[in-house]
């Protein structure tokens, strides 16, 4: 393998990867202020894509995917107030079939809305061709689009967790979710909030990525298993480590490329998941104590 | 006792009223979709006792139905006539496990027998059911789920991605399979009402032996493992040895399904693999009422034969989707045993008796 191909393997894992990463970390979001992992997540992606592309006939850019970001943001919260929010200590396995209910009705609506076409969102930069050379691998602009909202949205995040009131509540609510009821938190208003949350992260991914690896209705299902697999391999609830996660799911998935043929890739990063689901399920950073104690 | 085999008796003379109530309407064509909800019943009755009383869920069910289908299709379709002198072929032909044919365009080709391909077909799913089985199962909620999906989806990469099972194709042209004499599971029209019947006897039996499974010592063991597994862990069950069984066995359910539903089809597409597929069956199995083989039977086949009349459209899936949660929200018992519980509990407070003795 020349070095140009490498170096071009490499930052295609970096993008795919900092989009599994979003996804890790909006299944992270939601599992802990609530113990569910929301099997629609990788939906919100796909609403954010298919949203900004409908919007942009009508406005500019940056407005499409603020637009798309809102609407999705009021979707998240839709589907928290009207499926989950009156629930009374549902068990796990009523919470993963209705999330994965409502991934197919999103996913069914979607269909019905846009079709089965594939779309896409027009370059942030360029056009499909621009490039730029890095140590002679060409990569798009777009690349570095999704890299840097990827990192500004975690460092975001981040300052968001510890510097406000509403943030420092949410993890409130993921620490000791009793504690939290009884320190004059409302839990509730949290789940919601950390639905909306996600749909916004998922949703902006969408917009961002949609150029590169195009949009259509059912690319909810492959993302969210993908992102779950970054989940886990972090660590489960772990933001940092879906982080590195992410990028090493990516990595892997683009090198797997030059040894099998391009339609086993999604079996290839699906095989990790089983692999890591069955030798450490608590994540390659978790720890194994800390994962008895979660209930699944 | 009699109790006991009364759903069985209602059972006999539903499949045999369906029968002769279509075959004086003219609407005999109803019994080809009955056929494949049979075969679909047959897969949901096994999942049903994994998810119901065992309670494991399990996302990747369409994936055994698609292992039995595939490689009963691809053995009794791949012509060995070139590899005729290896010792191999040899050895099959000796046991008298190869038949020859024609293809369309009329060439001669020698094919596996369809009783050997199934044979195979099943032995593997049960196999691979155990290899995935015996990880898997160890996990719980979230992570099972996620691990019988990803077992799934790797299944419908597979068969969509290899050239030997006919990619987006799919393998058509699929032989009849001869059971025994002249009765054959095939699509073939004149057939209709013999598949009909092997196909509803092959879920009789089913109905039998899981009836009797349930009311077993397995079964309680199943029912203490979902209620506390700890509990029945410390009680001497051996609840990782029953959930795998159970879940070999649904695995097999599954694989015979596919099998008679190609040779009944004479084809199989990769959309048999889906996900969708796996949870349509999971739907089912939670309209029907989680622990309650009857509702899931009964459920499977109201849900498969509409569907499969396209009464639903192109909504088909959302069906299903909006089913699942409203299930799932309002009636997480199922949607026979809320009705009849509800009923019942106000029938018996009006009774006059009722009140006094309280």
């Amino acid at each position: 393998m020349t070095l140009e191909l490498f170096i071009q393997y490499v930052f295609a894992g970096i993008s795919y990867g900092a989009i599994y990463a979003i996804v890790a970390i909006g299944f992270n979001i939601i599992y802990n202020t609530t113990g569910i992992i929301n099997f629609a997540q990788g939906e919100f992606v796909m609403l954010g894509g298919m949203i900004s592309i409908s919007l942009i006939e009508y406005t500019s850019l940056p407005f499409a995917i603020a637009g798309a970001v809102v609407i999705t943001m009021i979707i998240g919260a839709l589907i928290e107030m009207v499926f989950i929010r009156w629930l009374k200590g549902p068990s796990v396995l009523r919470m993963i079939i209705i999330t994965i209910g409502l991934s197919i009705l999103i996913r069914e609506v979607a269909l019905h809305i846009w079709g089965e076409g594939v779309r896409s969102l027009p370059y942030f930069i360029g056009d499909e061709i621009t490039s730029v050379a890095i140590m002679g691998a060409r990569v798009s602009p777009q690349v570095f689009c999704v890299l840097a909202t990827c990192t500004i949205m975690m460092v975001l995040l981040g300052l968001f967790f510890k510097m406000t009131s509403v943030g420092r509540e949410m993890r409130a609510c993921a620490a000791n979710r009793t504690a939290a009821i009884l320190c004059g938190i409302n839990t509730k208003n949290m789940v919601t909030f950390s639905f909306v949350l996600s749909a916004a992260i998922g949703a902006l991914a969408g917009c961002v990525m949609s150029p590169i690896t195009y949009s259509q209705y059912n690319i909810g299902t492959g993302l969210a298993i993908k992102g779950f697999t970054v989940a886990i391999l972090g660590g489960l609830g772990s933001s940092g480590g879906a982080v590195i996660a992410g990028l090493l799911l990516g990595i892997i998935e683009a090198f797997s490329v030059s040894v099998l043929p391009l339609s086993f890739q999604e079996a290839i990063s699906i095989a990790i998941l089983l692999l890591i689901l069955f030798i450490r399920p608590h994540g390659l950073f978790g720890s194994k104590d800390a994962a008895g104690l979660k209930e699944f | 006792m009699l109790k006991k085999y009364l759903p069985f008796i209602f059972f006999a003379l539903f499949v045999v009223a369906v029968h002769l109530l279509t075959s004086t309407t003219g609407t005999i064509y109803y019994l080809t979709q009955m056929t494949m909800s049979a075969y679909y019943s047959l897969l949901v009755i096994g999942l049903c006792v994994v998810m119901g009383y065992a309670g494991q869920i399990s996302l990747g069910h369409a994936g055994f139905f698609a292992i039995g289908g595939y490689l009963s299709a691809a053995l009794t379709t791949s012509n060995l006539l070139e590899y005729k002198e290896t010792a191999v072929v040899r050895l099959l032909d000796s046991m008298g496990m190869l038949m020859s044919g024609q293809d369309i365009y009329g060439d001669t080709i020698v094919v596996i027998t369809p009783w050997f391909a199934c044979i195979v077909a099943v032995l593997a799913a049960a196999l691979l059911a155990l290899l995935i089985g015996i990880p898997a199962l160890k996990l719980k909620g979230h992570y099972l789920a996620m691990a019988t999906l990803g077992f799934g989806i790797i299944i419908y990469r597979i068969v969509l991605a290899t050239p030997y099972f006919g990619e987006a194709d799919g393998i058509s042209e699929v032989p009849a399979f001869v059971l025994f004499g002249d009765i054959a599971v095939s699509g073939d029209f004149t057939s209709r009402v013999e598949n009909y019947y092997i196909a509803w006897i092959l879920v009789f039996f089913g109905m039998i032996l899981l009836c009797n499974l349930i009311d077993s010592r397995v079964g309680r063991a199943l029912r203490a493992i979902h209620s506390a597994e700890d509990a029945a862990d410390s009680m001497g069950v051996d609840t990782t040895g029953y959930k795998l069984k159970v879940f070999v066995l649904s695995a097999v359910f599954a694989a015979l399904a596919g099998v008679f539903m190609t040779h009944y089809n004479g084809s199989i597409g990769p959309s048999e693999a889906g996900v969708m597929k796996s949870v349509r069956y999971v739907a089912i199995v939670a309209v029907g009422g989680m622990a309650h083989l009857w509702g899931a039977l009964i459920m499977a086949v109201v849900l498969n034969f509409l569907s499969l009349r396209g009464v639903f459209g192109s909504y088909d899936d959302a069906v299903f989707g909006a089913i699942l949660i409203v299930i799932m929200l309002f009636a997480p018992d199922g949607l026979l045993r809320i009705n009849l519980r509800a009923k019942m509990a106000h029938v018996a407070a009006l009774l006059p008796w009722r009140k006094r003795e309280a």
